[in-house]
């Protein structure tokens, strides 16, 4: 009778008694062994990889109490907002979870854009990174699509005249866009359809998508390391001994840790002093109030196409609206590839744009802002 | 003593108020991070949402030929069981100017005390000033439940 | 083969069914075409009632006032609409053409009736049940007998031919029923109507009648209920005066006639001690305080001893009268004081962000009450008005304490918010050591 011959069971000699057990069972110390040797490279501009780690903090607050609020909230027309008042009134703490969950909410896209933008002034998007910076751009547009469903869930009248005139735009998407308005809808028009299907978005699929883009993305970052900024790289280059860096942990992540406890902060007082509002139940059969907007991540574009006046020659005024915002996005994305080597003159033409972009949106959102009356 | 000798003689103390801020601190944070969280997860006691359905009153709550206020939704809910022991129920917002109606079972129908407004036990306006009728709501008896819920359709 | 056969060869298909040929196909697209033209003109030609053609109103719609009248004018007149003709009150023959023959007295024609001759004429028809029934058998027909009642018949009957005869309110010649919106006598029109005459200081300057009614009316509450807020239930001109017997309600009645829409107050008012007061005085009821036709929106202020009390116009200072009303005027304001005050702590609360629905719903049953009392206010007795304000007064400190409460929670919550902010900064400053730390170890102590 022939018998397997039995493999050594590995063995530790770590000092710690609990990582022992895990290593001879999963084989830990090799997993974390490229943990323990990141590092961070130190230099003026290293704030700026703060915003990335703290989207991804901000997007685990809102799994957090999205799963809390999950407990309580009901996804139908007639007991969404009840379910909601029922939340902030009722449920102990509810009002603390629902206001952070709303905060965390903004912030994210903010700390999103931010980071986006940093990425592309400090020039961290070009070869070899491209496929993190194009992970990127889509978790930013998921972001932004977290934010258009999440937003209806409430179910009151600003949020169900938000959503019909942000789908109403996109049905203006040549070709594709009656059916991609039917498909967003659940129908023809906004109605408790809509609500169950923007809630199965909200929770199931875009998470879904977006936790396996994270992990790409973070992937790639822990595979090709943190890019330095073109100037400092330059520097380093010259005088080598000047290169400064700091280990992941514990130093950059204990920064990282203060960063977060900020933001925690932070949330809290807005969550207690300024609580997010319920509104008025949303009712599809009354006119829609003077003064409906968007949030104000998608004020900028909300503002461009009501600038751009009806027909402009032969085109449609907003049609080209939307086609310019899909072209801006194209580009975007594709930035990496055609902004070529890191080093080109074509990078001083991107930067350019980026300065454009940035000052675009900063403007029209606030020219949104001050244009309606409150 | 020089700068280097001062800082290694503080060192334990100030290593102990690190660990003690940094320690304490985390756990009492999270303390007051979780607190919370575990009341949440708690149910409250009123398990009723209101909306568009609410149990107006328990079987056995109202005689035959009176009345019961009620909260429906943000608004006043007015529940009749007539002589015959029927259920009905509608709106208590008078279409006059918004005081709150009430059953009269001298007259067995709904008046409103304000300006002396008469609807009957459909909800329709027939006396009075109210220019429209209330809006009546259908009633279902669930168990011990007298359930009240909005009308659907046309 | 040319290309124009090549195209019918194309376009000529074979089917199951057989071919589909071009020509057939262009006939039957004219068929389509010419009968969709002409339906619309089908269907608005049977929307209009068919108006007799009569030679008056060829002629007379060229001539202008007072003899004109267009077609248009005539088309919309009820009277035509129903069949009648010119001739049915002015005599004559439509039929025809010339002048002599349409007006001649053999036909005849009895030109434009005398002023005072105008009610019986009308009456002949309005005022005949079974003729009437023919066209619309709901239709009141007393009006005759009701005119002769009023003011304007009785000083027709003695020869007076400046009042109101049927033509006045009715127009002549494009008379609409009342229920349309254009109708001089629709209820939106009606003071209007009324006005033309009754405002007019010259016209009236012989009769011992004021002319300010259309104005006082015009500034009154039932004024803005019909026109502002539509609702046509409200009180015009003819409400209160009738309308075909139109005639003051005497200072007896006038109660009578307000009482009609306002129940409470005139229960109450006959319990009060003014009702024989006001009997004894000769003075009509309601009017006293309320006026007839400048009727505002009564408010706190008009009933209590201040400067826009109506009270002091007969109560002198310190008789029981005058206490009363002073009772009656605190207790309203205290009712309106508490409400205000509950309402500023619900709306501070909410401005907060903390949720208040359930204390404004019981907010509305506290106004309920004091609309209930400035009803009370007509039995002109404290105690009734106090027991009114009392019940608001009870709900009133009720929700203020809901508000205060909400106040209290939301303190509470920023006092949580204050210990974690603690927490965060202990969490930050261990942190910030413990990076100093491990950075001057690391430095210390070589990378």
């Amino acid at each position: 009778m022939a018998s397997v011959p039995e493999a050594t069971p590995p063995t530790s000699t770590h000092s710690n008694r609990l990582v022992r057990w895990l290593d001879e069972r999963f084989g830990w110390e090799q997993l974390v062994a490229p943990l323990r040797h990141k590092t961070v490279p130190v230099h003026k501009l290293s704030y700026w990889y703060f915003l990335g780690g703290m989207t991804l903090f901000l997007f685990m607050i809102q799994v957090l109490t999205g799963i809390l609020l999950l407990l309580y909230y009901r996804p139908s027309a007639n007991e969404a907002f009840e379910s909601v008042q029922y939340i902030m009134t009722q449920v102990q703490f509810g009002w603390l979870v629902r206001s952070i969950h709303s905060w965390s909410a903004n912030l994210m896209i903010f700390t999103a854009f931010a980071h986006m933008f940093s990425v592309l002034f400090l020039r961290a998007y070009t070869k070899p990174r491209e496929l993190t910076w194009l992970t990127g751009m889509v978790l930013l547009f998921l972001a932004l699509g977290f934010g258009f469903s999440g937003y209806l869930l409430p179910w009151n009248t600003l949020a169900f005249f938000a959503t019909k005139v942000g789908t109403e735009i996109t049905g203006q998407v040549p070709l594709i866009g009656k059916p991609l308005l039917i498909f967003l809808r659940g129908g023809e028009e906004v109605t408790g359809a809509t609500l169950t299907r923007f809630f199965g978005f909200h929770v199931a699929l875009l998470p879904g998508i977006t936790t396996l883009l994270i992990a790409t993305h973070i992937l790639l970052i822990q595979r090709l390391g943190m890019s330095v900024p073109p100037g400092q790289e330059a520097a380093w280059k010259a005088l080598p001994p000047n290169k400064r860096e700091m280990p992941f942990f514990p130093n950059f992540f204990a920064h990282e840790l203060m960063a977060w406890y900020v933001a925690l902060g932070v949330l809290g007082a807005l969550a207690a002093l300024y609580p997010w509002e319920l509104g008025s139940k949303a009712d599809p059969f009354v006119a829609a109030p003077a003064g409906i907007r968007p949030e104000w991540y998608f004020m900028f574009m909300f503002q461009t196409l009501k600038l751009i006046p009806a027909k402009v020659g032969p085109v449609d005024g907003e049609l080209l609206g939307i086609m310019g915002f899909g072209l801006a996005g194209l580009v975007w994305v594709l930035l990496p590839f055609l902004g070529g080597d890191r080093y080109g003159r074509r990078q001083v033409f991107i930067r350019g744009l980026g300065v454009f972009a940035l000052a675009y949106i900063v403007c029209m959102t606030a020219y949104g802002y001050m244009a309606v009356p409150k | 003593m020089d700068h280097a000798e001062t800082v290694t003689k503080h060192e334990p103390a100030r290593r102990r108020l690190m660990q003690f801020l940094l320690g304490g601190g985390l756990l009492a944070s999270a303390v007051a991070f979780l607190y919370p969280v575990l009341r949440y997860l708690v149910p409250p006691a009123a398990t009723d949402l209101g909306g568009d359905s609410v149990v107006a009153a328990k079987v056995g709550d109202l005689k035959a030929n009176s009345g019961k206020i009620f909260r429906f939704g943000s608004r006043p809910g007015l529940l009749v069981r007539t002589s015959d022991g029927e259920y009905r129920a509608m709106s208590a917002v008078c279409t006059h100017l918004n005081c709150t109606v009430q059953y009269r079972s001298d007259v067995r129908e709904v008046w409103c005390a304000c300006h002396n407004g008469f609807y009957d036990l459909n909800g329709r306006n027939v006396a009075g000033p109210p220019p429209r009728p209330l809006e009546s709501y259908a009633v279902h008896i669930n168990g011990d439940d007298v359930v009240v819920s909005r009308r659907r359709g046309a | 083969m040319t290309k124009a056969d090549a195209m019918r060869r194309e376009i000529t298909t074979e089917t199951h069914r057989g071919t589909l040929s071009l020509e057939p196909l262009c006939l039957y697209v004219s068929v389509v075409a010419l009968a969709c033209l002409l339906l619309p003109a089908c269907l608005f030609a049977q929307a209009q009632p068919q108006i007799a053609k009569s030679s008056c109103v060829e002629c007379h719609s060229a001539f202008p006032e007072p003899t004109g009248v267009t077609e248009a004018q005539w088309a919309a007149d009820i009277h035509a609409q129903k069949g009648l003709t010119c001739a049915s009150c002015h005599g004559g023959d439509p039929s025809e053409p010339s002048p002599e023959g349409a007006m001649s007295k053999k036909a005849g024609f009895r030109g434009k009736p005398k002023r005072n001759e105008i009610p019986a004429m009308c009456a002949k028809c309005h005022a005949d049940g079974a003729y009437m029934r023919q066209y619309n058998p709901s239709l009141r027909t007393d009006q005759f007998a009701q005119y002769q009642t009023s003011v304007h018949g009785k000083r027709l009957a003695h020869g007076d031919t400046k009042v109101a005869v049927c033509i006045d309110c009715h127009s002549v010649h494009g008379i609409r029923p009342s229920r349309e919106p254009r109708s001089t006598v629709n209820p939106l029109n009606v003071a209007n109507t009324c006005s033309r005459c009754h405002s007019d200081a010259a016209y009236m300057k012989d009769y011992k009648i004021k002319t300010d009614q259309f104005a006082g009316y015009s500034a009154s509450v039932h004024h803005e209920a019909m026109v502002v807020r539509g609702d046509l239930s409200a009180p015009t001109c003819t409400t209160c005066h009738g309308n075909h017997g139109a005639a003051p309600p005497g200072v007896a009645s006038v109660e009578n006639v307000c009482s009609t829409c306002h129940v409470f107050q005139a229960q109450l008012f006959d319990i009060s001690p003014h009702k024989a007061a006001f009997a004894a005085m000769g003075t009509g009821s309601c009017i006293t305080c309320h006026s007839n036709h400048r009727i505002v929106h009564p408010t706190d202020a008009m009933v209590g001893t201040g400067n826009e009390a109506v009270c002091t116009n007969c109560h002198a200072t310190a008789d029981p009268g005058f206490v009363a009303a002073g009772q009656i005027h605190d207790d309203l304001s205290k009712l309106d004081e508490s409400l205000k005050r509950s309402d500023e702590v619900l709306d501070k609360a909410e401005r907060s962000g903390m949720e208040v629905s359930q204390a404004r719903i019981d907010e509305a049953q506290g106004r309920d009450s004091l609309i209930k009392a400035r009803v009370t206010v007509h039995s002109f007795q404290p105690g009734k008005v106090e027991q009114d304000t009392q019940a608001g007064m009870k709900i009133a400190d009720k929700t203020y304490k809901a508000g205060l409460q909400a106040l209290a929670e939301r303190d509470y919550r920023r006092k949580g918010l204050g210990l974690t902010l603690i927490t965060i900064v202990a969490v930050l400053i261990g942190l910030w050591m413990y990076i100093r730390q491990i950075e001057s170890r690391n430095q210390s102590g070589g990378s």
